[in-house]
């Protein structure tokens, strides 16, 4: 049987990458979304194991929940992202900054 | 049997009327007004005698209930209730009977007078505000009553909104009345820390606590409560029956139309002060220095007040300061004890003063609102009526043997005379020598006004329509003094068909009330006396009915001195005007100060009015524009400003920033756990 | 069990290797790519940890329909990547300190060591005689019946978002609008002329 460590060592790993991965694909911001599905995989491994290892439903339903959540975030994401691009021809986050203060 | 509506009937009567008037004078027109208020007040009038009779000739109890709850906070509950024995009843009669009248000669006094259902309605008002005042069983309402008839006069002497000096007059009838009402304010709730209740009849059965408790003011001094609370009431009272220092907004408040003069600044609401003092006989008794201070108080007020009235020429101001005068006596009756005494003068004094006020009122109607007696003389002719009731009015002013005047005056004297108070010595010389004063002011307005040669000169009719709508308008001095446009004559019926009714009164009341009033047992349970302060019970061995009392009074030293005023003044401005032109240069000096009022006027101006203004002006500068203005407000502003346009900075717009910050702040928070584990 | 051992640590690492990947990928499709391959491995390492519906449903739902929206969109923009590349070897370093700072903390607090003996109960599904996906199922639509109704109403919220969102009105388009059709009168198409009755020639 593969021990509890072993799954929460993974999701901290697979949560600590896609963290790096926002601070070197600053800039390019399909990237960053990908990061975010990555981060929030980190977590749903943290809570799969858990249930299982505990033999607890709420562990696995909230992955569900989560699943759906970051289904719509995404593609409401991509679609911010298409409409960005169709107005700026770009999705360079360096240079949208119209909303500083 | 005293019953529940009919007292809300007597009281709520009045109110109604003013309400329809008020609210609804456009549509009822000017004659609407004048009935409906009228209706009002009469409707309480002969309720108000009905009590009286009640009370007096069935014996009936008298009435002390709660008809209505307020609010209750603890222990301390708030009420309205009527509590009517027969000082109020004799109070109610005075006054529904007196606005009764009153309100009757409005309708010829302010006949062209475009705020007619204005005036009506405020008069109704106040007869309302009064009633509530005297038939109150409690402090909180009588407070309010006290207020309300201070509004109403305030809106009263300000009626004719337009001048100037109406506005200014107003104005300082309020704010002096403020000061006293201060001090009242602080007497209630002296009574309410102390006998933790606001309800009459609890607090004079208990009212001896008082005595037990001290409280230290200025200098560590401790006061007996006792005393601070009555010198607290009454100087409230000071405010309202103008006394010395607080009189000043008496002789200004005569800016107000003459029947306002009479009812509220003669017969009622200036009497409310006295009978408030009676009606807290119970507590007043207990501190021998309150009473020598109302003593005191109330013989300078007496006395010197009246010397004004000497020089003064306007006919209203003279019966003004006669008015302040008069409460001078009654006060020095309330501060020898003589309860009883004050109110009986208060009764007498409401129907001969509204009386001589009226009396005025119809002179100046007929000398088309001049109010300057040089510009009078010799009217006796021409408005007979006004004439002799003016004369009775003024015979019993000065204390005519038989005449109300005299029974209710010379018992103050006498009381004055027999009372042991420190300060009672003062207070006699001051009540003598008022008698001699109040001849002379009296007889001087009769002589200058009725008697003489006539002073004023009729212009005939020739711009007779291009003045046709002015000659009402007081605030019209286009035309020269003196100078009329019209011969004067006799008022109409709505005029002196009050005054006769008040004549009446005036010349007998006296005769017929003193025995029990004074000397009897009539107010027995409304004022309390105690045994080494009763006078009038020592007055009583001596008094054998008022026909005696009238004739002892032929051969008493007051008689003599009114004689003598009497005397001084037929000299002096019937027989040979020229000698008091003699006299007046010979006391210049003396003739100055009392012009001047023994300037209370400009030394209020000076330092009151201006030293307000200088505070305001100060704390406006430096508490308004320097601290709230500049600092608050605008600072808090100019803070936020410049805060932001620091932490502006922060927010870039470059949404890797926002990522970075959050990352580190995860980072943070995370250390923060690891170090605390 | 080794083999199970076996399987989760070639899973782990294909995972780990896909997922770095995803982050160091010069050209986004192959970042895509990547990603699908970590979904994928991470949905085989569910199926070992007894989640076989939430395993399915990952492959399914993001690696199924998710995934290649990413894949859609980012073939359909027109991306040039040199500019979103600029500063990717200065800022590498500082992202593998951050990650290992965070890497370090979170290790220290959950306590690997804790965890590693924890002896896992009897699956819960199996011990009530239920397949994975009807305990699941049962959990949630008779406890987690709200919930679900509004995830579902999240979901349609971000359909009519996304919609909204990339919906563009071409005006070179010929297009018909209902709600106008539907509130057309009558008075507008249509007018009665009154017309004299014929009979009397019309003069010249």
């Amino acid at each position: 049987m593969i021990p509890l460590s072993h799954y929460l060592f993974l999701g901290a790993v697979l949560f600590c990458i896609s963290v790096a991965g926002v601070f070197i694909n600053r800039k390019n911001l399909i990237v960053l979304l990908m990061s975010i599905e990555l981060m929030l995989l980190a977590v749903n491994m943290n809570f799969i194991a858990f249930s299982t290892y505990y033999g607890d439903v709420a562990g696995q339903l909230f992955v569900f929940f989560i699943l759906t959540v970051a289904a719509a975030e995404s593609a409401i994401g991509l679609a911010i992202i298409v409409a960005l691009f169709r107005n700026r021809s770009t999705i360079n986050v360096g240079e949208i900054d119209s909303m500083k203060g | 049997m005293i019953t529940k509506p009919l007292l809300l009937t007597i009281a709520l009567a009045p109110l109604l009327g003013a309400i329809i008037a008020g609210l609804f004078g456009r549509k009822i027109g000017r004659a609407g007004a004048h009935w409906v208020t009228i209706l009002g007040v009469a409707t309480s009038c002969v309720l108000s005698f009905w009590v009286l009779k009640l009370l007096v000739l069935d014996g009936a109890a008298s009435f002390n209930e709660d008809v209505y709850t307020w609010f209750e906070v603890g222990r301390v509950s708030a009420h309205v209730g009527f509590l009517v024995d027969r000082l109020t009843a004799v109070m109610m009669v005075v006054v529904t009977f007196v606005s009764l009248m009153v309100h009757v000669y409005t309708i010829g006094y302010m006949a062209e007078d475009p705020g007619y259902q204005r005036f009506f309605s405020y008069i109704a008002l106040f007869t309302f505000s009064m009633l509530m005042l005297v038939m109150s069983n409690n402090f909180l309402q009588l407070f309010f009553g006290w207020e309300a008839v201070g509004l109403v006069s305030y809106l009263l002497i300000g009626f004719w909104f337009k001048r100037p000096s109406a506005i200014f007059a107003n104005m300082k009838a309020f704010l002096v009345n403020r000061v006293g009402d201060f001090g009242f304010l602080l007497g209630i709730c002296g009574v309410l820390y102390w006998l933790g209740t606001l309800d009459y009849a609890t607090a004079f059965a208990n009212s001896s606590e008082l005595t037990s408790h001290t409280i230290e003011l200025w200098g560590g001094h401790a006061w007996n409560a006792a005393t601070f609370v009555c010198i607290a009431l009454f100087i409230g009272a000071m405010g309202k029956s103008a006394q010395v220092p607080l009189h000043v907004w008496l002789p200004d408040s005569m800016e107000g139309p003459t029947p306002i003069s009479a009812l509220i600044h003669a017969a009622t609401m200036v009497t409310a002060g006295i009978f408030m003092v009676a009606r807290m006989s119970p507590l007043f008794e207990l501190s021998e220095t309150a009473l020598t201070f109302v003593l005191v108080i109330g013989a300078t007020t007496a006395l010197f007040t009246g010397l004004i009235g000497i020089v003064q020429n306007d006919i209203k101001r003279v019966v003004a300061y006669s008015t302040l005068s008069q409460l001078g006596y009654m006060t020095v009756a309330l501060g020898v004890s003589a309860y009883s005494a004050a109110i009986f003068h208060l009764m007498t004094h409401a129907f001969f003063k509204a009386l001589l006020f009226l009396g005025a009122g119809s002179v100046i109607i007929a000398m088309h609102h001049e109010q300057d007696m040089r510009y009078m003389g010799g009217l006796r002719k021409r408005m007979p009526i006004t004439y002799w009731t003016g004369l009775i009015g003024t015979l019993a002013l000065v204390g005519t043997p038989f005449f109300s005047g005299f029974y209710s005056k010379d018992a103050i004297i006498e009381a004055v005379g027999e009372s042991h108070r420190a300060g009672s010595g003062y207070a006699y010389f001051c009540v003598l020598a008022g008698v001699f004063v109040t001849a002379l002011y009296s007889f001087r307005l009769l002589y200058l006004t009725f008697h003489g040669k006539e002073r004023y000169v009729v212009e005939g009719h020739h711009h007779d329509d291009a003045h046709a709508d002015d000659h009402h308008d007081d605030a019209h001095h286009a035309h020269e003094p003196g100078h009329l446009e019209h011969a004067p004559h006799e008022s109409p019926l709505v005029v002196t068909v009050p005054l006769v009714l008040l004549a009446i009164p005036s010349a007998l009341i006296g005769f017929f009330t003193v025995g029990p009033m004074l000397f009897g047992k009539f107010f027995e349970g409304a004022i309390f006396v105690s045994e080494r302060n009763d006078v009038l019970g020592e007055m009583a061995h001596e008094f054998h009915g008022p026909v005696a009392f009238a004739l002892h009074g032929f051969t008493a030293l007051p008689f003599w001195l009114a004689l003598g005023g009497f005397a001084t003044a037929t000299v002096f401005w019937l027989l040979k005007p020229s000698l008091a032109d003699v006299a007046a240069r010979v006391f210049a000096p003396i003739r100055k100060v009392l012009e001047r009022k023994y300037g209370f006027d400009e030394l209020y101006q000076a330092l009151f009015a201006r030293g307000s203004v200088l505070l305001g002006r100060g704390l406006w500068r430096a508490g308004d524009v320097a601290v709230i203005d500049n600092g608050v407000v605008n600072g808090s502003a100019t803070l936020v400003d410049r805060l932001s346009g620091i932490v502006r900075r922060v927010q870039t717009g470059f949404l890797y920033h926002y990522a970075f910050l959050m990352i580190v702040g995860l980072i943070a928070l995370l250390g923060v756990f690891v170090l605390t584990r | 069990m080794t083999i199970n051992l076996l399987a989760f640590y070639a899973f782990a690492a294909a995972m780990i290797g896909a997922a770095i990947g995803v982050i160091t990928m010069r050209n986004p499709v192959h970042s895509v790519l990547l990603l699908v391959l970590a979904f994928f491995s991470s949905a085989c390492l569910w199926l070992l940890a007894h989640a076989e519906f939430l395993a399915i449903a990952l492959i399914l739902v993001y690696v199924g329909a998710v995934m290649v929206l990413f894949l859609f969109v980012v073939m359909m923009l027109d991306i040039k990547i040199a500019p979103l590349r600029e500063g990717f070897a200065r800022y590498l370093p500082v992202g593998i300190v951050v990650a290992a700072i965070m890497l370090f903390e979170m290790l220290t607090l959950i306590g690997l060591r804790r965890f590693s003996t924890v002896p896992p109960v009897a699956d819960a599904a199996l011990a009530a005689g239920l397949s994975n996906t009807e305990w699941l199922g049962r959990a949630l639509f008779r406890d987690y019946l709200l919930p679900f109704e509004i995830a579902a109403m999240v979901l349609t919220v971000a359909i009519i978002a996304a919609v909204a969102l990339t919906l563009r009105n071409r005006s070179n388009t010929r297009k018909q609008d209902p709600s106008k059709q539907v509130l057309v009168r009558k008075e507008d198409r249509l007018r009665v002329v009154q017309m004299p009755v014929s009979g009397k020639e019309p003069r010249a």
